[in-house]
């Protein structure tokens, strides 16, 4: 049809917020659909799979792949999606870490069934049905996509070339992503495209951080009236600013709430969760086990605010539920 | 600034001369039977030699035997190793043996790492094949790691020379004499108001029967007129700063309202104060006797000053008194009632704490009548009372003032006991002997000892024994049930009734007496988790402060350059407190006469670049080696401060501080080094 890139854009386990923010590129989005050919977009483009597996392998200049990846079919999608593509960017915290979905790697898949489907208060299911990968209704047959044990990030899946982190990435990330995969000399292969360094570098209240920071409790941000220019961490509030990496022009904190840490850890950092934990925990003041008790009891989800969006890539219990199921052999 | 900064020391210098490949050197010692024994050595060495990169692995009988030695050093320059692991014992033990062994080999010394099998291992285990396999797996650990080992170099710090002793009882004296005369400035810090500790409460000393006040007050005057020595008395430990050879401690001064320099001691104050008669409990005399609110501790406390009691003093308290004191003071002016807590910093290299031991309260075993029965005493106030100086001026009376004609002393109360405490407390055995003796000197009473074992091991107890025995001293051998003074037999009226399971004539006696003694044991000092945390020291699940060796470094702690001596350590007699205040005396010596510290080159390091200047680290460290730099945003670690804790390393939120010789890809092939 025409010599121009061909690009691809993809969901699996992901909220959408992430095609809000390919759209979010507001008229500049023109300037990328002038300057690539689409041949995947399910959220704005009437493409089927077979289209995809229509083409020769290798011939997507760069497939952006948001969302975790927890079903079969998902993880069909990757693979076909890896072999046809030169570059597979993992697009967003979820596609990057495994994001929120990776929230549910603390269950077993029988135990987020049972509680979807049977348990929870708002469920009214007498007779326990379930979705079934495969069943006959009025002689028909239906087949879903099966979740697998784990949710996980999609290099967890395929190799990954690059990463645009965040959730969702900003629109600058985004087009300077693009514009580095379509310039004739890409970045190092496996690079996440943002800064390197932790957000605080580039916090708007960074000097108001006192250098003798010692926690005495915490508190969420709905507890207190915060005042819009102190650091959180020095008004007590969890801030994953610290262990997480810069590069969205602290849109959050601007916003008048504390880091969540949705762009991921710095290159340096294997698990994000336990560096902000042992970061956090080393400056709390409390010495006595009760007083320690009391100051924690400030966060009541632990894993939902240290792994937010990291759990999948963290080191946690990834040996031993990874293990429950064969890991499809990677692509190589 | 920059020079003290990053690798400003040379360190860290990755591959340094080396280039090419790496060549790792494995080494599996036998330890004679201790690890060859359990581990199957040959197999470790076979083992190990197929991993990539190791181009020579060996097993061999004793690895820190000169030949051991040299054979790492031909080695090294034969095969032109480039790293080298031992797998032997505790780093603690030889890790300088082998870095020296790897550095005359012509290595750098830190391209070398130590496996501990032995007590990791073959002392812990019996499976021979199990062994085998978790030594193959420490020794691959180390192999993965010592590859991204770099060239480091240990650096020298000055120490500085003047030294803190804590404690001014016996061995907290004779720590800070022996120091003082060899030339070393000494602090001796005491928290009562006069030192002595618990010695100066004795009458004699077992098995000599020496005056124990003959033999210690001189040594008190000694330290007071020592010029090397500062004597602050009524003053504690508030904060202990550095490390080894340079520490910063705060140390805070209670106020006595009395003014030290100028109080010479001549009581005409306490003689003057409103209140006529003494009506405060003296805690000298264990609360036998009365004080006024200003008093002297003892007649030969040391410093000869007296002090006010701030919650007795009426002027202190409400401000409204006559101040006679100050009157009978008259032109000295010694009395200060403007006198203000002081915190004063100094500098020391070495600490010795001597912070001694609490008896035991004899009220936690209540069927021994302590506190109920008036004439059911502590060993410590029947010394009190045999003291000449004491509140009876040595004669042994009941509360009524009658004389004791039977006596009986119970001992172990308080030790080797489940209920209480496990421990033996050494002294109570031989004390009570010599209280017994003296008892008998004084009273010519019937004395009878209840006992579960005599324990006099040291040098002429035994005989002390044998003396107590000729003198007519009983002995029962049955742990006393209780204590009552509920009589069945008319000889049993009016006297305690001492029940007790005679062991060795097997049958169950009531024996009754007029006066009981219990034999206290010894605790630690009800503060000593707080001068634990304080010290930076470890303690055994007792509380005694833990030596770094049970036999090899008794007086040493686990901090560097902070040693321990007396009963702080746990419960021993007045020549072992000595003997271990000399030790610890010549352990400080011998740092402060070698003149510097070596440090080992385990510091931290900010890659300044990767550092978001998020302030995390700041707070942490004990050191205080990290700076803030607010014209660049970003923290700075002073190598030459840092002693390598990791703490800052471990909580560096986007990992930008690193550490020699912990590197985090050292730790992480080390442990898929262990799990592959």
């Amino acid at each position: 049809m025409s010599a121009k890139p061909k690009v691809a854009f993809y969901w699996c386990a992901s909220c959408g917020g992430c095609e809000e923010a390919v759209v979010d590129l507001a008229e500049e989005i023109v300037g990328v659909v002038e300057a690539v050919e689409f041949v995947l977009w399910p959220c704005a483009m009437d493409f089927k799979r077979a289209d995809v597996e229509a083409l020769p392998d290798g011939s997507i200049a760069a497939t952006f792949l948001n969302g975790a990846i927890r079903s079969n079919e998902q993880e069909e999608m990757a693979h076909l999606l890896r072999r046809k593509s030169q570059y597979l960017v993992a697009y967003g915290a979820c596609a990057h870490l495994g994001g929120i979905p990776a929230l549910a790697n603390q269950f077993t898949r029988e135990e987020l069934l049972r509680y979807v489907y049977e348990e929870s208060p708002t469920t009214s299911n007498d007779a326990a049905v379930r979705p079934r990968p495969d069943c006959g209704v009025n002689g028909h047959r239906i087949t879903l996509p099966e979740l697998k044990q784990m949710v996980r990030s999609l290099d967890q899946v395929v190799p990954v070339d690059y990463y645009v982190p965040g959730c969702p990435p900003t629109p600058r990330l985004t087009k300077a992503a693009v514009a580095a995969l379509l310039s004739g000399s890409p970045p190092p292969a496996g690079s996440v495209l943002a800064p390197d360094l932790a957000l605080c570098e580039q916090c708007p209240r960074k000097s108001t951080k006192p250098v003798d920071l010692k926690f005495m409790e915490f508190k969420r941000p709905h507890q207190l009236r915060l005042d819009p220019e102190t650091c959180f961490l020095a008004q007590g509030v969890v801030c994953l600013g610290p262990a997480t990496r810069g590069g969205c022009e602290s849109a959050c904190i601007s916003g008048g709430m504390p880091c969540s840490g949705c762009f991921g850890p710095t290159s340096r950092v294997r698990d994000q969760g336990a560096k902000i934990l042992s970061c956090l925990s080393a400056n709390v003041e409390a010495r006595e086990p009760g007083e320690i008790e009391a100051v924690l009891a400030g966060i009541p989800d632990p894993v939902g605010t240290f792994y937010r969006y990291g759990l999948a890539r963290s080191i946690l219990r990834r040996d031993v539920s990874l293990a429950a199921e064969p890991v499809t052999p990677r692509a190589s | 600034m920059s020079a003290s900064n990053g690798n400003g020391n040379g360190n860290g210098n990755r591959n340094g001369s080396q280039t090419g490949a790496i060549r790792i050197g494995f080494y599996v010692c036998h330890c004679g039977h201790n690890i060859g024994a359990v581990v199957d050595c040959a197999a470790v060495a076979h083992y190990v030699g197929t991993l990539p990169g190791v181009v020579l692995s060996r097993d061999y009988k004793y690895m820190c035997s000169d030949p051991g030695q040299e054979l790492i050093q031909s080695d090294i320059r034969e095969h032109r190793l480039n790293r080298v692991v031992v797998a032997s014992c505790s780093p603690l033990l030889h890790e300088h043996t082998f870095r020296t062994a790897v550095e005359r080999g012509g290595l750098n010394p830190f391209y070398f790492q130590m496996v501990n099998i032995r007590e990791h291992n073959s002392w812990v285990h019996n499976d021979r094949e199990l062994a085998t396999v978790k030594a193959k797996a420490q020794a691959r650990a180390a192999v993965e790691r010592v590859r991204y080992h770099d060239s480091l170099r240990t650096t020298r710090v000055p120490i500085q020379p003047d030294v803190l002793v804590v404690g001014g009882g016996i061995s907290g004296i004779h720590a800070a004499l022996t120091l003082g005369n060899a030339g070393k400035k000494v602090f001796l810090v005491e928290r009562e108001p006069s030192i002595g500790g618990h010695m100066a409460q004795f009458d004699k000393t077992f098995p000599t029967l020496d005056c124990a006040a003959c033999i210690l007050t001189p040594k008190m005057s000694a330290v007071r007129a020592h010029e090397n020595i500062t004597l602050w008395t009524y003053s504690e430990v508030a904060k202990v700063e550095g490390y080894v050879g340079n520490y910063t401690v705060t140390i805070r001064r209670r106020p006595r309202y009395v003014i030290e320099d100028l109080c010479v001691g001549c009581l005409e104050c306490v003689g003057k104060c409103i209140y006529k008669e003494a009506k405060f409990p003296d805690d000298f005399n264990v609360g036998l006797s009365r004080r006024k609110p200003i008093y002297i501790p003892f007649p030969q406390a040391v410093p000869q000053v007296v002090l006010i009691d701030p919650e007795r003093c009426l002027q202190v308290k409400t401000g409204k008194c006559k101040k006679t004191c100050l009157e009978a003071c008259a032109d000295r002016k010694a009395i200060d009632f403007s006198q203000q807590e002081e915190l004063v910093q100094i500098k020391v290299g070495t600490i010795i704490l001597a912070t001694g031991f609490k008896l035991f309260d004899a009220k936690r075993i209540p069927q021994y009548g302590y506190g109920l029965y008036p004439n059911v005493v502590t060993s410590l106030e029947l010394e009190r009372l045999v003291t000449s100086s004491g509140p009876t001026s040595g004669e042994i009376i009941l509360r009524d003032g009658s004389k004791p004609r039977t006596a009986g002393f119970i001992l172990c109360v308080g030790s080797r006991d489940t209920r209480t405490n496990r421990w033996c407390s050494r002294t109570c055995c031989m004390h009570s002997m010599k209280l017994a003796q003296l008892f008998k000197e004084h009273t010519q009473a019937d004395v009878t000892i209840f006992y579960m074992d005599i324990r006099a091991p040291g040098k002429g107890c035994e005989e002390f024994y044998d003396k107590s025995l000729r003198e007519g001293i009983r002995f029962v051998r049955g742990r006393v049930a209780e204590v009552t003074d509920w009589a069945l037999a008319p000889e049993e009226e009016g006297k305690l009734v001492i029940r007790v399971e005679d062991t060795l004539a097997g049958f169950v006696r009531r024996i009754p007496v007029d006066m009981i003694v219990l034999a206290v044991g010894m605790e630690p000092q009800a503060d000593s988790q707080a001068m634990r945390r304080l010290f930076n020291l470890s303690c055994s699940t007792e509380g005694w402060f833990l030596e770094k060796h049970p036999k090899l470094a008794p007086v040493s702690t686990f901090t560097d350059g902070i040693f321990i001596a007396g009963c702080c350590q746990g419960p021993k007699d007045i020549p072992d407190s000595i003997a271990q205040a000399g030790a610890a005396a010549a352990e400080c010596l011998a740092l402060i006469d070698r003149g510097y510290i070596e440090q080992e080159p385990n510091t931290a390091h900010i890659h300044e670049e990767n550092c978001s200047g998020c302030k995390s680290c700041l707070p942490l460290c004990p050191y205080t080696a990290i700076s803030f730099d607010e014209t660049v945003g970003r923290a700075r670690i002073n190598e030459a401060l840092c002693k390598g804790c990791g703490t800052c390393v471990a909580s560096c939120p986007s990992g930008a501080i690193g550490q020699h010789l912990f590197e985090d890809e050292q730790i992480f092939k080390e442990i898929e080094g262990i799990l592959a």
